[in-house]
């Protein structure tokens, strides 16, 4: 059976686990192995795990934690009680607060710091019977496209180690990629759900804007946030956003006041007549030609499987670059004031005053790119510059929305690719912020619009690196995209590819 | 538009941000550059278009909620003040903030 676990869909896992087949406990054991060897360079060891040939997915693990978790829900199994997932592992990317495991959203500033609560996403989670194995590594504070900000050290590609994992959930794509984790959290602000799970070969959905709650999700910009699964293939996003997603109207004043769904529904719905956008855009002089390529097959694929194509427009596609990287700043600047030495996080040692308490401590607290970040948004939103950037940033934001809603009179989802290239050599753009911002110009649109964006493995580019498919969605329409995903996936056998393995067939 | 040595350090005294010369000259040019790719919003017309704050607000108006206001919380101040990094008594220190 122990070998056999990692190939399981997580409705075969959790039906072995419930048939008893296989114990919680042992596939907790099973999985805490594999992952206590992936500990970022820069975390604490406290395990003593020799880490020779760790990708750096991981920041932490509470075994004990873990352990007594699988332990209950083998109780609930014997008792005939299990929930939807009992017993089945996830890692939450460490930007979701836990009480159990030490949270630091990849930052100094949080070294050491405890929640007093779980995130919704994270309680969710666990109340249909899934088991905590550890937090998983990513960008400070969520902001990075490389997964190369975190204060814990960098992800490596498991396809290629000299890679980036992509970001900000790095390390939440690499786990589940190298089979570390069988699914994972991730958030996504402009493209870190989706981007990393490109760059690594998985599947990972985000969600309506409003959907998950962002209660103990630690806040970056707060009008983009959203929580969304990464895992292998479509059936396992769809099981996991509906256990994710629902009204938490009450901690969460931007969640959406809707009850929950079950986004496995049309998982078997045949697509044939589907009209699929194309938006022109996406495919111009900027996209690599390898990643080109296996888009153009994988939207062939779809056209054998009974969908139309048809060419729709995204003209501000290019303006989402500016509109977001000044919207974004703007709301971080305003979000990351809190951590000021007072009530949590870091404090300078030496100060003679409060405020050079507070400038000390953020300075020392902060990585390079949080500290342009707060800088930017700090002066795009000061006297005299915030008509000429920040509102005329949000009346593009509301036109890129507009543009969306357009192209959704001609079709039912919008396809393209998810990234310009495949993932690039870690180090390669770390000293230049702005050549990192530009490989964002294909998420960022469907982030300002906050509609659902996917991405689903598509094949393999350059150097035998993953290429992704984005799949965009209208308003509330996730099932759509994941019935989509899903019949891609029941034809194409590219999310069951693994790193290492070569020439998996279409 | 070309932010200068002074602006700079203007900006993260308002971010409350130490940066030694050498940080504010690296930061200076990233931001310069960053501000070149920002450039091409100005020529937009927006005119008559109103700012979006809330992504849904471009299908449906969004009313922003309000709960009535009511301890709801338990307390919970030892586990809240446990990452604190100076307490005394329940309450948290901070050095000084009016000079007799």
């Amino acid at each position: 059976m122990q070998d056999a676990i990692q190939d399981l869909s997580l409705k075969a896992l959790a039906q072995a686990l419930k048939d008893q087949r296989v114990s919680a406990t042992q596939v907790a054991e099973h999985y805490l192995g594999l992952a206590q060897g992936h500990l970022a360079p820069k975390a604490p060891n406290p395990l003593n795990t020799p880490q020779d040939h760790s990708c750096g997915a991981f920041v932490s693990f509470n075994p004990e934690h873990t352990l007594a978790a699988a332990k209950a829900s083998d109780e609930r199994i014997a008792k005939g009680q299990a929930r939807a997932l009992e017993g089945v592992p996830i890692a939450h990317k460490d930007i979701f607060v836990t009480r159990d495991f030490p949270t630091t959203a990849g930052s100094n500033m949080l070294n050491h710091y405890r929640s007093p609560f779980d995130a919704t996403v994270v309680s969710r989670l666990a109340d249909v019977g899934l088991v905590n194995l550890g937090k998983l590594n990513c960008d400070e504070f969520a902001m990075g496209s490389a997964n190369e900000n975190s204060a814990w050290g960098s992800v490596q590609n498991p396809w290629n180690r000299a890679h980036i994992a992509g970001g900000s959930s790095g390390g939440s794509a690499a786990a589940v990629a190298m089979g570390l984790a069988p699914c994972a959290t991730g958030t996504d602000t402009g493209g870190s759900i989706r981007q990393p799970a490109a760059f690594c070969g998985i599947t990972g959905i985000k969600p309506t804007y409003g959907r998950a709650s962002r209660y103990g999700m630690i806040a970056y910009a707060s009008s983009l946030d959203q929580a969304g699964p990464m895992a292998r293939s479509a059936e396992d996003c769809a099981l996991l956003l509906s256990a994710m997603c629902g009204s938490d109207v009450e901690r969460d004043s931007t969640s959406l006041d809707l009850p929950s769904e079950d986004f496995s529904r049309d998982l078997e719905r045949p697509i044939s007549g589907l009209k699929v956008g194309i938006p022109k855009e996406f495919f111009g002089p900027g996209l690599s030609p390898d990643v080109k390529a296996r888009v153009q097959e994988a939207l062939s694929q779809l056209k054998a499987m009974g969908a139309q194509l048809v060419d729709v427009e995204l003209p501000k596609t290019e303006l989402s670059i500016p509109v977001y990287y000044i919207l974004a700043p703007a709301e971080a600047s305003s979000n990351l004031s809190r951590f000021d030495g007072v009530k949590f996080g870091h404090r300078a040692k030496d100060f003679h005053n409060l405020d050079e308490m507070y400038r000390k401590s953020r300075s020392e607290g902060f990585g390079q790119e949080v500290q342009r970040r707060i800088m930017v948004g700090a002066y795009v939103l000061s006297h005299g510059y915030y008509d000429a950037y920040y509102l005329q940033a949000q009346k593009i934001r509301r036109m890129i929305a507009n543009d969306f809603q357009n192209a959704f009179k001609h079709c039912d989802l919008i396809a393209a690719p998810v990234a310009p290239s495949v993932a690039w050599k870690l180090g390669e753009l770390n000293d230049d912020p702005v050549a990192n911002y530009l490989a964002d110009i294909f998420t960022l649109p469907a982030s300002l619009a906050g509609l659902p964006g996917m991405s689903i493995p598509c094949g393999l580019g350059e150097q035998g690196l993953p290429v992704g498919l984005q799949l965009m969605g209208n308003y509330l329409n996730e099932s759509l995209m994941l019935n989509v995903a899903h019949q891609y996936q029941t034809q194409t056998s590219w999310h069951l590819a693994k790193p290492g393995a070569t020439g998996v067939a279409a | 538009m070309s932010l200068s040595t002074q602006e700079i350090q203007r900006i993260a005294q308002l971010a409350k941000l130490d940066l030694n010369p050498e940080q504010g000259e690296k930061m200076r040019g990233q931001i310069n550059a960053f501000f070149e790719i920002v450039e091409q919003i100005k020529s937009v017309d927006t005119s008559g278009i109103t700012p979006l704050a809330h992504p849904y607000d471009a299908v449906r108006e969004v009313q922003l909620r309000l709960r009535p206001d009511l301890a709801s919380e338990p307390n919970q101040r030892e586990s809240n003040q446990q990452s604190a990094p100076s307490v005394e008594d329940g309450l948290f220190l901070v050095p000084k903030v009016i000079e007799s």
